[in-house]
């Protein structure tokens, strides 16, 4: 089976809409609370200098995320 | 209520108009970043109460502010997203709108940002608490072309919505006006929770409440304690919500509760059975539901009225976070930083030195010459030299708390945190304790406060026990005494103070990622962070954060450094010196020359001990010497001799105590010194007039250390007061934040014995290829 598209996978620059969150840990529901939830587009802006984290906007807010935790957000389509 | 203090109040009231005076408790809740702070400011004018919540470290503001016949208590709580528990803030918080029922909340919502704003408004909704809701930064909404129908907005969420633009203090007394119709019941609540959440999930919700609700009325009914969560004030349906949500918390409190299992049982089946229908677990399905609402609202009562003009911020944040030029900034700002806190120190510190002399001289003045008054010497060699050297750094902390405090209101540490994130990941922590380490710079005791922003206990412990490591406020007094009297040009000044903070930073992260692979090995936590638009703060803010910082900062130099400067006094000038023993070392001296030859009989009857040696004689019999003397053994392959032993004792309640302490060390009985020097010295060439040498005790203390040790010696002093045993502040707060002694003990000697086997290593080996001699 071919791997789901996570956000880490995103390019900078594109927009992608989220499907699920992968995993069930407290963060989850951090980010789920932060409005990371299904169907929300979230658009990747840039990479931090260092190349990790990168900076995304969802909600018309800016928000930062590692690119190990991007990778459990599972992105249903690229926009 | 006898609160006579009109300063207090924003409205004065007479006596008479006092008599019938209602109290109310409002609190403050609202997003990180939704200028939260800056209302609670305009609300409660610069008067306000920091203090800790409930015995934890969690900082809670409290005003107050008077209108009419009311006196509202105003509590800032922390900053939350949402009601889940998911933080140590954001339990203190929701546990504080449970427990303590605030007659009202005010929530701030950020209008620029207002969905996920709202999303907290509708929690607060769902737990039916009296609110006002604040719709922030107006000015911005409307610079994005955004414009809200308050009145809509009002209606939906069921509670009067204030427009304001807190910055600019614009709303404040409307928002007072709304309080009081709340706290008086002007706004009914409605019955209905807002947020449907589908028929399958409200029947769930309605079979988990049923046995709460049941419970609830038993209590009500038996007068019994009350069970939180099961209390009869809280909505049943919002515990089965929680339950629902999986929020460890509320789970937690209902395992106590007498109906636990059935409860459990209903809400395992529950959460089992939505899981298969919707294939997500029930609090992905929530949050949808919640946004989902709060998006409904969003689009019913916000109008684009025209395109948003291309936004500062983000123009701004292309440069500052730039891929190249990032790290460059970032470093360009932190040197700037600190070079404005330690350059426009100067000129204020040397005000406040000469005023000290000033004080001293004038004091001394009132005895007669030549008297050897214990009193005098307590208040002048003991309390004003000893609180005297703290106060002078006054400056330097204030500049250095107020340049923290416009990183953290412009914005920028949030970005300081995402251009570091890669590397603290690399020592093994989280981008955001760079925040707590950048604040270490300052004070250690605030910055483990500060490291409450993590969410993983293992970060958090990690950050907490290197912290010290950061060369904080009260490390600057002693790198200021020390480096100009040995590294006199501005150069090596320079280097050898910035050297202090590489390696400080160096050793913290070794030690960092030597406990993550060791005692606190796993995971580090996720790393979750909003990036707030850059904003201009306002002078207000500024002001009053610094303020607040540098009171804490004088209160503790004004309390535990007086008691220990004077305690210290009592241990250097204790017991004194007998005259049996002064002879004594007399004759030793004769003896001495006598062997040398060259001297007459006469002249050696006539040998007197010089004022130095009279006073290393006092101090080696007093309590401290003969600590410090104990100690010398030990610190003598360091470099150090019994003096900078007793100093470094003696700077154990505060680091910045090390500076006094050589003071009193050196300058005890300064005065006859000098005269007596004068006469003794009085066809010596290289005599110092009185004026200078009366200039500066702090010039006079450097020139005392340039005499007794090397440069080496200098630069080993602050090595280890840079490493060596965290002050008792710091001691404390370890152990108030941790819980348990084993950690601030672990800080502490671990720290220690690191900085002796450090300071051995850079003394031996500067020794050995003899640098610095």
């Amino acid at each position: 089976m071919e791997q789901p598209l996570t956000l880490a996978d995103l390019e900078p620059g594109c927009k992608a809409k989220i499907l699920r969150i992968q995993g069930n840990s407290p963060f989850k529901k951090r980010l789920l609370e932060m409005g990371l939830v299904r169907g929300e587009v979230i658009e990747k802006l840039k990479l931090a200098p260092l190349a990790d984290p990168a900076e995304y906007v969802i909600k018309n807010y800016h928000i930062s995320l590692r690119r190990e935790e991007a990778g459990d957000i599972i992105l249903e389509e690229l926009i | 209520m006898h609160d006579c203090d009109p300063e207090k109040s924003k409205v004065p009231v007479d006596n008479a108009a006092a008599v019938g005076i209602k109290t109310i408790t409002v609190a403050l809740m609202g997003n990180p970043n939704s200028g939260k702070t800056t209302i609670f400011n305009n609300l409660t004018g610069a008067r306000q109460h920091v203090g800790n919540y409930g015995g934890v470290t969690v900082e809670t503001k409290e005003g107050t502010l008077r209108h009419g016949s009311w006196r509202i208590k105003m509590v800032d709580l922390p900053g939350t997203y949402s009601l889940t528990a998911y933080s140590m803030e954001e339990i203190i918080a929701r546990d504080f709108i449970i427990q303590q029922k605030p007659d009202v909340i005010v929530d701030i919502v950020d209008g620029a940002n207002i969905e996920r704003n709202l999303y907290l408004a509708v929690q607060l909704k769902e737990l039916g608490v009296p609110m006002v809701l604040v719709l922030n930064m107006a000015d911005e909404m409307k610079a994005k072309g955004l414009h809200a129908d308050i009145k809509k907005l009002s209606e939906i969420i069921g509670a009067p919505v204030v427009p304001a633009v807190g910055v600019r203090n614009r709303g404040t007394d409307k928002i007072v006006a709304r309080i009081i119709e709340v706290a008086q019941g002007s706004w009914s609540q409605p019955e209905k929770v807002p947020v449907h959440y589908g028929s399958e999930i409200e029947n769930e919700l309605k079979k988990i409440a049923a046995p709460i609700a049941r419970q609830a009325g038993k209590i009500k009914q038996t007068g019994a304690d009350c069970d939180y969560p099961l209390c009869v004030e809280i909505n049943p349906q919002w515990v089965a919500l929680k339950l629902l949500e999986n929020d460890s918390e509320v789970i937690h409190k209902v395992h106590d509760s007498a109906i636990r299992q059935e409860v459990n049982q209903q809400v395992q089946h529950s959460r089992k059975y939505l899981t298969s229908i919707y294939g997500e677990d029930p609090e992905s399905v929530i949050a949808e539901q919640r946004y989902g609402y709060v998006h409904g609202i969003c689009r019913t009562v916000i109008r684009r009225t025209s395109e948003a003009r291309i936004n500062f911020s983000d123009k701004l944040d292309k440069v500052l976070t730039n891929r190249l030029l990032g790290l460059p900034i970032f470093a360009a700002l932190m040197y700037v930083t600190f070079w404005f806190v330690f350059a426009a120190g100067q000129y204020p510190m040397g005000w406040i030195e000469i005023g000290q002399q000033i004080l001293a001289e004038q004091v001394s003045n009132l005895w007669p010459s030549g008297s050897d008054s214990v009193l005098r010497s307590l208040i002048v060699d003991g309390i004003i030299t000893g609180v005297g050297g703290v106060v002078i750094f006054l400056p330097n902390i204030m500049l250095l708390f107020l340049a923290l405090s416009l990183l953290e209101d412009t914005g920028y540490m949030a970005r300081a945190a995402f251009i570091m994130d890669r590397l603290m990941k690399w020592v093994g922590l989280h981008g955001k304790s760079f925040i707590p380490m950048l604040t270490g710079f300052g004070c250690s005791v605030p910055a483990i406060m500060a490291t409450r922003i993590l969410d993983n206990r293992r970060d958090r412990l990690t950050t907490i026990l290197i912290l010290p490591l950061m060369s904080c406020g009260a490390r600057v007094p002693i790198y200021l005494l020390i480096i100009p009297a040995f590294f006199t040009s501005a150069r090596s000044a320079s280097v050898v103070m910035y050297s202090m903070y590489l390696i400080g930073l160096v050793i913290a992260i070794v030690c960092a990622r030597l406990l993550r692979s060791t005692m606190f090995r796993g995971e580090s936590s996720p790393f979750v962070m909003e990036l707030p638009p850059y904003r201009i703060p306002t002078l207000k803010a500024v002001l009053i954060h610094m303020w607040q910082r540098s009171w804490l900062y004088l209160r503790k130099a004004g309390t535990v450094i007086l008691a220990f400067s004077v305690l210290m006094w009592f241990l250097a000038s204790h017991p004194q010196l007998p005259q049996e023993r002064i002879e004594q070392l007399r004759q030793e001296k004769a003896v001495a020359l006598e062997q040398q030859g060259n001297y007459s009989a006469s002249e050696l009857a006539a040998v007197q001990l010089t004022n130095q040696q009279l006073q290393d004689a006092r101090l080696s019999y007093s309590i401290t010497g003969r600590l410090g003397r104990t100690l010398e053994p030990l610190l003598k392959p360091l470099g150090f001799d019994w003096r900078i032993g007793t100093a470094l004792v003696g700077s154990f309640p505060a680091k910045e105590l090390f500076v006094s302490q050589m003071g009193i060390v050196f300058s005890l009985g300064e005065v006859e010194t000098e005269e007596s020097l004068g006469q003794a010295l009085h066809s010596d060439q290289d005599q110092p007039d009185a004026a200078s040498a009366n200039s500066s005790t702090q010039a006079a203390l450097r020139t005392r250390l340039k005499q007794a040790y090397s440069p080496l010696v200098g630069f080993c002093i602050m090595l280890f007061c840079l490493i060596s045993a965290p002050c008792m502040a710091t001691v404390a707060v370890t152990r108030r934040e941790t819980n348990s002694w084993r950690w601030p003990m672990f800080q502490f000697f671990g720290l220690t014995g690191l900085a002796y086997l450090i300071t051995l290593v850079v003394y031996q080996v500067g020794s050995f290829v003899q640098i610095g001699i």
